[in-house]
């Protein structure tokens, strides 16, 4: 028994090292890095503890624009996404040709990278010298734009950040949902169907309530996942989003730590706290919602 | 209401490219009068299942008609064919209530059929009182038992006063003793509510005691369909009286020789039909009674005393087995002891099949 | 009732109804592969070429490969791509050592107390990315490890998710086994490599891939920790292409190098396709 207690923690010390110094340290560190106010990180010095790092945080313009984007990000892609996700998996439900392909093809953007394909992205919605992009070019035939999507009017940008987060989000939320759909006993239906149920009141009464678990997961961590939004728009709009008008929250506390306005760990780390308070906020009213709605 | 199947047929496509294609029912027709019990019965593949839900709608036939009384309901899909339906699994929604689960058929309705609240809660109780399971209206399935939960499927199959009620093995899922109450329970909902009522089970016990006609079927073809005792007693093939009988009829090797059926070599019984050879006799074990000087001797290698059924384990070289079992009276068992025991046997318990096609020879 | 009006009108209604639901899915499908087919297209369309349609065109009839020659001279994409190729494999490597370790310990050894400590493990899957990457930021600056492969690989070797799921995984081969082992003289060790992973395998290669995955898409950790372009990683590499490469508007050769970059995880997804969306089903998230 003394030989298996000491062998065991011998095969658990590598994952205990490194999660010990890159996450439990870490952790613990970011809450004294946000109380230590003026630290320098060239001398690791500091004059004081308090709460000035999280006041200058709140002050700063580039937060609050930071904390304005991501919540409009927040709020629109969430919703958008889960519900075109849902329309579509319950599609791909009701199919059974070609629905191995659809899948496939839904999954794609979950393999590629996301900075690659966001430049794609970019090149479709940019107005150059040269030309207005392909999304202008189908504006024109409803006689509207040319926009610049990427250099342009705020809206236009956001309209593009969004469109681009909703199609990075989809496979995985396409995934989950068909899988949730595929587990509802078919005999729930049959019952339904011979009852004179109605395709609408089905989907309502049916399917919803069963896999309304599944689609709190979804959204619960689709709030997470929003509110930690960054590549998406350094892919659009390039690594100085300060200047575009569309940083992150992220992105602000990677640009305060380093960057061209970075090396104040201090302020990234009351930045960072700012944001998982709102999370964790956001995540327990979250629960309280599901615990009155999911049944089972 | 009475059901008319005419020449239905149902074939699925072959799995795999090259597979040939199944007929899962073959050109089935059939009367059912209105109000009778009707069990479909046979082993797990035969097609009964098939056949109720082409009666549901769930599937729509090859070829062959359905008519609902006079109402050809062939193409007509499930939610407008008012047939009530219980499953196997039952399939009650997990997150409704009792009541709302039987309130879910009612709320479907549109039009000048729509029904108030009041209404279809009253309707709900109503329903829910047949069955017996009125004090439960507020619990979820999951708090039930079993066999409440087979009472608040039936409830909402009842509830919307289906025009033929379907029931896919209803008794599967309880345990035995369940079981039997629960039968009796079905046959007096169905008297007591006159709907002509279509069950699917693979147990022949449960089809006959409740039965007003019996249907049983193979590989999607209908075998023989009667009033239970009927099929008992003057099955037309093998397979049906080989399906029907607990303890199962006994199978022995056996001929038509000289005016005499003979199981083996030992003649039996006079008979009228022609001498053939290859037959297979078969003997229900009530047909076997001992006697001092019995015609037909075995040897003798248990007596089981099972409560009011005293059953004779035997042996004898011509049963196609190991041993076959008779069940006699008790009055009987003076006649049984030693190493042999003679039967006689009763001529209406004993039939003779064609041993390549199981067809009947009647003699 | 009047059922041949029911009977025509219910068909009718199945058939819209389906023309609909192939109408949506095909949209959707159109959406999500129409960014890679802009993207291929441009990247065989000539600089000029491109550059001349005011109006873009959705097709070419000149393709060239020229943009696939200047990805690779004028920009450092071989570098890019075999850093990335390093990393990925040393990541992905030190990982299943060491959460194959750990997850045979918590699955497989007694020890006093593990079950604290597994729960413990388990509750560090709450702490998120973004709060612990300063405080790594600082570590690997101080311990002189920027722009070294070092500093790229080691804080992301350890993963409490995976070994959880193996952990799982381990925990139901039957004990008889490791009986009839121990009984034949076999070493803990021994039969980790013999016989626990051999049957895990079907687990193992599904972290692994998902592993892979996440290592070549990664972007945010690597930006912190290299500013040397001879470390970049390839989603590095394609932001620096686009705000200094080929001169700012060659986007025919970006989307070349967009294209290779991308390929590698295409052919891997649709080679392990069903492994990947069962993994990911299984607990990926991405975002």
């Amino acid at each position: 028994m003394e030989q298996t207690n000491k062998k065991a923690w011998l095969y658990l010390l590598p994952a205990m090292a490194f999660l010990g110094i890159f996450l439990v340290y870490p952790l613990i560190d970011v809450f004294i890095y946000s109380l230590e106010e003026g630290y320098n990180s060239a001398s690791q010095t500091y004059f004081g503890v308090g709460l000035y790092n999280y006041a200058y945080v709140l002050h700063d313009p580039y937060f609050l624009q930071a904390l304005k984007n991501t919540f409009i990000l927040v709020l629109i892609t969430v919703p958008l996404s889960t519900g075109i996700a849902l329309l579509i998996s319950v599609g791909l439900s009701s199919i059974q040709k070609l629905r191995d392909l659809y899948q496939t093809v839904y999954f794609l953007p979950y393999v590629t990278n996301t900075l690659a394909v966001g430049l794609v992205f970019m090149i479709l919605f940019k107005k150059t010298p040269y030309t207005d992009g392909l999304a202008n070019l189908i504006l024109s035939w409803f006689g509207a734009g040319p926009i610049d999507f990427i250099d342009g009017p705020y809206w236009a940008k956001m309209f593009v950040l969004c469109f681009y987060t909703v199609w990075v989000v989809m496979p995985f939320k396409i995934l989950i949902l068909t899988s949730a759909l595929a587990s509802v006993d078919q005999t729930y239906y049959n019952a339904a169907r011979v009852d004179g149920t109605g395709k609408l009141r089905i989907f309502t009464r049916i399917t919803l309530p069963m896999i309304s678990p599944t689609l709190f997961y979804l959204i619960i961590t689709g709030f997470i996942g929003a509110f930690k939004a960054y590549s998406d728009a350094v892919a659009l709009f390039g690594t100085n989003l300060n200047a575009a008008q569309m940083n992150t929250i992220v992105g602000y506390v990677y640009d305060m730590l380093y960057g061209d306005s970075g090396g104040y760990p201090s302020y990234a780390s009351a930045a960072a706290i700012l944001l998982f308070a709102i999370v964790l906020t956001i995540t327990c009213i979250n629960l309280l919602v599901s615990r009155k709605h999911v049944h089972y | 209401m009475h059901v008319t199947l005419q020449n239905l047929t149902k074939k699925f496509p072959g799995r795999g490219k090259k597979a040939a294609e199944v007929i899962a029912v073959n050109d089935f027709t059939f009367r059912i009068p209105d109000g009778t019990l009707v069990g479909l019965l046979g082993p797990s593949g035969c097609g009964k299942s098939t056949t109720l839900n082409l009666l549901s709608g769930l599937l729509s036939p090859t070829s062959g008609r359905i008519f609902f009384g006079e109402d050809d309901v062939t193409a007509l899909p499930p939610e407008h064919r008012g047939v009530g339906l219980v499953f196997q699994n039952y399939a009650l929604y997990p997150h409704l209530t009792v009541q709302q689960n039987i309130m879910f058929p009612l709320e479907n309705r549109k039009g000048k059929d729509k029904l108030t609240k009041e209404e279809m809660r009253a309707r709900a109780l109503e329903a829910a009182k047949l069955v017996q399971i009125d004090g439960l209206m507020e619990r979820k399935p999951k708090e039930l038992s079993g066999g409440q939960q087979q009472r608040v499927a039936i409830a909402r199959a009842l509830v919307k006063m289906p025009r033929i009620l379907l029931l896919d093995e209803p008794l599967s899922n309880l345990d035995a003793r369940l079981r039997l109450q629960t039968r009796e329970e079905i046959r007096r909902i169905q008297k007591d509510t006159g709907i002509t009522t279509i069950f699917v089970t693979h147990d022949q016990e449960e089809a006959m005691s409740i039965s007003d006609l019996i249907v049983v079927m193979k590989d999607g073809v209908v075998q023989q369909i009667g009033k239970p005792q009927e099929v008992y007693d003057d099955p037309v093939n093998q397979f049906v009286a080989q399906f029907l009988g607990t303890p199962p009829i006994n199978i022995f090797d056996g001929a038509i020789r000289d005016g005499k059926l003979c199981i083996g070599t030992t003649p039996l019984l006079d008979v009228t039909a022609a001498d053939q050879e290859d037959l297979v006799i078969a003997v229900r074990p009530e047909g076997f009674n001992p006697r001092q000087n019995g015609i037909f001797s075995c040897r003798l290698h248990r007596v089981e005393v099972m409560g009011r059924d005293i059953s004779v384990v035997c042996g004898h070289e011509s049963f196609i087995g190991e041993n076959f079992r008779a069940i006699i009276d008790s009055e009987e068992l003076a006649f049984v002891s030693g190493d042999t025991v003679r039967f006689d046997l009763n001529p209406n318990k004993v039939f003779a099949f064609r041993k390549d096609s199981g067809q009947r020879i009647r003699f | 009732m009047d059922y041949e009006k029911l009977e025509r009108s219910a068909r009718l209604r199945s058939r819209a109804v389906k023309i609909t639901t192939y109408a949506l899915l095909t949209l959707w499908a159109v959406m999500v592969l129409f960014p890679f087919y802009w993207m291929v297209l441009t990247s065989v369309k000539s600089y000029g070429a491109y550059n001349s349609e005011w109006i873009p065109r959705l097709y070419t009839l000149s393709p060239t490969l020229q943009n696939y020659r200047e990805a690779f001279t004028a920009v450092p994409l071989t570098g890019y791509f075999v850093n990335t190729i390093l990393f990925t494999l040393a990541t992905t490597g030190i990982m299943l050592v060491v959460t194959v370790l750990a997850a045979f310990a918590f699955a497989r050894l007694n020890f006093q107390g593990k079950d604290l400590v597994f729960t413990l493990f388990l509750s560090l899957m709450m702490i998120p990315n973004e709060l612990v990457v300063i405080t790594n930021f600082v570590t690997i600056t101080n311990a002189g490890l920027r722009n070294t492969f070092a500093g790229l690989i080691l804080p992301s070797v350890t993963s409490v998710f995976y070994i959880y799921l193996l952990k799982e995984n381990f925990a139901q081969i039957p004990d008889e086994l490791y009986y009839a082992a121990k009984v034949d003289g076999t070493s803990d060790l021994k039969y980790l490599l013999r016989v626990m992973i051999p049957i895990c395998r079907p687990t193992i290669v599904t972290v692994t891939i998902l592993k892979v995955i996440e290592c070549w898409n990664s972007y945010v950790w690597p930006r912190l920790i290299t500013d040397d372009q001879a470390y970049f990683l390839v989603s590095n590499g394609i932001q620096e292409i686009r705000e200094n490469g080929f001169g700012r508007d060659n986007i025919p050769a970006m989307m070349a190098a967009v294209v290779v970059i991308s390929l590698p995880l295409i052919v891997l997804f649709l080679v392990f396709r069903k492994k990947i969306m069962a993994g990911v089903a299984q607990g990926g998230t991405k975002g």
